[in-house]
């Protein structure tokens, strides 16, 4: 590591324990903080303001369990500071049972008005229309694509994706009706884009992507960027897109959802040969691989392990949370001067089904 | 260490996503396979047509000709295997390191393979029931009768959802080139030896490349094949045969409950028969769907469990390339466990008895550092209530199972191959009729002895093209 990049990991790493300081601060307050993080502090032996000096120092607070954010009320979760401010309510999960659920205020507009300062401008052209393809419903992808394209002074055209459903007829092997579900999202995708709206920018899933680009160049219809993301976008898939699919349309991949925000990748470069490595919006939100045993030990560099995420933003605190996902742990970089993780795929534990027959 | 790039219509492409598939044994990594994303499988399946239409510039005669030659080559030259090649030991050593077959067994595959493949033009003549298979690249044709048939093929290409479990089963892909359709084949994840050998040796002897598309990968790979071919054939477990039930475009090969059916007027022999039961249970280390999992008898049950125990626990893991090595590995961490503990499991239903557990030296399973062992296993059930008496599993496991001759047919659920041991002439009768048979064995024929000139779970014919009116009239 350069001594340059040395004295930058330094400085972010200060303004993460500053930041740190502060949203504990904000939480932790009777004024400020959400009646979870305030009824929470009372089983606590501590003071968290008083304890929590750093990034670190959270390792006071446990693991935080998803099953918190599962069912209400979901009021406890605003800060008192902004209970008279209007609530978004985003979820996760539920395919099956009660979702996971995040309540955003400006969050989501923060997150992608700061990920909007990684697209290169000649990809994503400001006042450029774009075309989000994909879930919206209680997620909040719609409003923050859309927030994002605002944001550039563009016009957002949105088609709706119903993942909850699409999950369901795959569990239930309806395959014709996926595929006519997923030709109906694509017809409507194919219009818009042939309708002389300008649209240069997109936001879609890789599998929607697939099907978008059999159906149309996505070139010749006037498409400059495109930024997709997921466990999906996996190096091979983001190679296949790029050699066979997109026609020299750039494509940037993105991690995130809706507890943290949106992780930006390193910059292309032929050299890392499509790996994709991903940095989160420090001080905001923070991402580290640690051991898949034993999660309080980090794993070591370029080893793989599982994703662990803290959110710190005063909306909403997520201290130390063990993600489904895991990956390998990668170097701080100039542009993100702190770890990032490559390789995000699904958490495997082992399988407990038990395989009966032969196959 | 050999790579197995994905093969692209027969040109290779190596993937960014790659797997290794290690010695089940040493641990060390013997192959790296390159992993097809959905996409590009969805992708290149939009070729189809070209595979096809490359085969039917070959007459079928020609190409079973041509699947002669590759019998040949398959069991005897070295060939091209990823970025290396393969002697037919090494072969055998590769085959055997990451599925877990002893090698003698590899070896028979091997054989049962070529001789397949060397039979073809006899296979296809009864499985076309004597069809000229020029009618099916015309697509038309008069026959000796002078009767004008027709036949169009249902897909230009079959896609194929292979398993790691028993390379014998690949015989089921052999006729397909032949019948001029391509193939499209996602391997099992530890055995993707035989479907590249199986390519490479049909490419020598002549096949073109374009006729046969690898996608390596895992679950996502295979869904793609089924979803983008016209007609798939695949392996799976319950959830899978459920989930392409009553699907036209899919013929599913699941469990198999192969099973032993003993008449009421023959019950009474069955010591003579112990030679053949062994040999259905215990035959390929019992991995294969036609290996028996159940014996049904009206009576004497206790007793035929208690001399197959004692005949079956016997057998202890060898080494793989030991001659006597009898018992597969399971190479997949965990499996093992999981199957054992669901027995010890089932083993706590009433009327239920572990046979084999008195007569071994030890646990039924035998974790090693890097693979486990299941010992044979044999379960007495005194009626066809347990639950265990309708399980199967990929080791030595049976149940011999109590019951009335007048109550097996509708208690024995879905069986792949049945040998009924009767002389009764309506029980006979019924088990004709019985359509939750499959394969019916009448006589003391193992239910691994297989006729390649019958139909296996379906005609592969029949699967592929469909009789239709046709009629021509010259303006």
């Amino acid at each position: 590591m350069s001594s340059e990049l040395e004295k930058k990991v330094k400085r972010a790493r200060e303004q993460l324990d500053a930041h740190v300081r502060e949203i504990v601060a904000w939480h932790f307050n009777p004024e400020t903080g959400c009646p979870f993080w305030l009824e929470y502090a009372r089983s606590l032996k501590f003071d968290p303001r008083h304890a929590i000096k750093s990034y670190e120092d959270l390792k006071l607070l446990p693991h935080f369990e998803d099953e918190w954010l599962r069912g209400g009320p979901v009021r406890r979760w605003v800060p008192n500071a902004y209970s008279d401010r209007p609530i978004y309510i985003f979820e996760t999960g539920g395919s099956t049972g009660v979702p996971k659920s995040r309540i955003s205020i400006e969050d989501h507009k923060i997150d992608y008005e700061m990920f909007s300062q990684t697209l290169p401008e000649k990809c994503f052209p400001r006042g450029a229309n774009w075309l989000m393809l994909g879930p919206s419903g209680p997620r909040r992808l719609r409003l923050a694509v859309e927030h994002l394209a605002q944001h550039r002074g563009g016009i957002c055209f949105c088609v709706d994706l119903d993942p909850r459903w699409v999950i369901k007829l795959i569990k239930k092997g309806w395959m014709d009706h996926l595929k006519a579900y997923k030709d109906h999202v694509i017809d409507q995708g194919v219009t818009i884009l042939k309708a002389n709206h300008s649209i240069k920018c997109l936001f879609t899933t890789p599998k929607l992507l697939e099907a978008l680009a059999e159906r149309i160049d996505l070139k010749e219809a006037g498409i400059t960027g495109i930024f997709s993301g997921g466990t999906e976008f996996t190096p091979q898939w983001y190679r296949f897109a790029t050699e066979e699919l997109l026609h020299g349309v750039y494509m940037t991949p993105t991690y995130g959802n809706t507890l943290m925000g949106l992780a930006a990748s390193k910059p292309f470069v032929p050299e890392d040969n499509y790996k994709i490595t991903y940095h989160a919006p420090q001080p905001r939100a923070v991402i580290e691989v640690v051991d898949f045993e034993d999660p309080e030990k980090l794993a070591d560099y370029g080893q793989s392990g599982r994703v662990m995420l803290t959110t710190l933003t005063r909306e909403f605190f997520l201290p130390r949370f063990l993600e489904r996902d895991e990956g390998e742990r990668e170097r701080p970089i100039e542009l993100y001067p702190w770890d990032g993780v490559s390789g995000v795929r699904p958490y495997r534990a082992l399988a407990s089904t038990v395989v009966e027959g032969v196959y | 260490m050999l790579h197995l790039s994905v093969l692209r219509w027969g040109e290779p492409y190596i993937s960014l996503d790659k797997q290794k598939v290690f010695h089940f044994a040493t641990g060390e990594p013997v192959a790296e396979v390159s992993q097809a994303n959905g996409g590009l499988i969805e992708r290149d399946l939009r070729q189809s047509r070209r595979a096809r239409r490359a085969l039917l510039e070959i007459p079928c005669a020609e190409l079973v000709k041509m699947m002669k030659k590759a019998g040949e080559l398959f069991m005897t030259a070295r060939l091209p295997m990823g970025d290396g090649t393969q002697a037919p030991e090494e072969f055998v050593r590769a085959q055997s390191a990451t599925a877990g077959l002893p090698e003698h067994m590899c070896r028979k595959n091997m054989e049962k393979l070529q001789h397949v493949l060397a039979s073809m033009d006899r296979i296809l003549d009864a499985l076309t029931r004597g069809l000229d298979l020029s009618f099916l690249s015309a697509g038309h044709g008069i026959d000796r009768e002078g009767r004008l048939l027709s036949y169009q093929a249902q897909a230009p290409v079959l896609g194929m959802v292979l398993p790691s479990n028993s390379p014998g089963v690949h015989v089921l892909w052999l006729p397909v080139i032949p019948l001029q359709i391509g193939l499209a084949l996602k391997p099992g994840p530890q055995e993707p030896w035989t479907p590249y050998r199986m390519a490479e040796a049909m490419f020598q002897a002549g096949i073109p490349r374009n006729a046969i598309a690898l996608y390596p990968g895992e679950a996502e790979a295979g869904a793609a094949v089924v979803n983008n071919c016209r007609k798939s054939l695949i392996f799976g477990g319950l959830p899978t045969v459920e989930r392409y039930k009553g699907n036209p475009a899919v013929q599913v090969h699941g469990p198999g409950y192969s099973k032993i059916l003993f008449g009421d007027d023959q019950v009474g022999e069955w010591e003579a028969h112990l030679d053949m039961m062994e040999e259905s249970v215990f035959a390929n280390s019992g991995r294969g769907c036609i290996n028996c999992s159940g014996i049904w008898v009206p009576r004497h049950g206790r007793a035929i469990a208690e001399v197959l125990a004692r005949r079956l626990a016997v057998h202890e893991p060898l080494p793989p390339a030991h001659p006597e090595a009898s018992l597969a590995a399971f190479t997949v961490p965990g499996q093992a466990q999981q199957i054992s503990a669901a027995i010890d499991q089932d083993l706590k239903a009433p009327g239920v008895e572990e046979m084999t557990a008195k007569h071994r030296k030890g646990p039924r399973l035998i974790a090693r550092e890097r693979c486990a062992y299941l010992l044979p296993t044999v379960v007495y059930c005194d009626s066809p209530e347990p639950a265990i008496a309708r399980k199967e599993y990929m080791f030595p496991f049976v149940a011999v199972v109590e019951c009335p001759q007048e109550k097996m047919l509708e208690s024995i659920g879905p069986t792949l191959v049945a040998t009924a041991v009767t002389r009764d002439e309506k029980f006979r009768r019924d088990l004709i009729e019985a359509t939750s048979i499959d394969r019916l064995n009448l006589g003391p024929i193992p239910t691994t002895q297989l006729n390649w000139l019958q139909p296996h779970e379906g005609n592969i014919v029949d699967f592929l093209y469909r009789p239709r009116a046709f009629q021509i009239k010259n303006s």
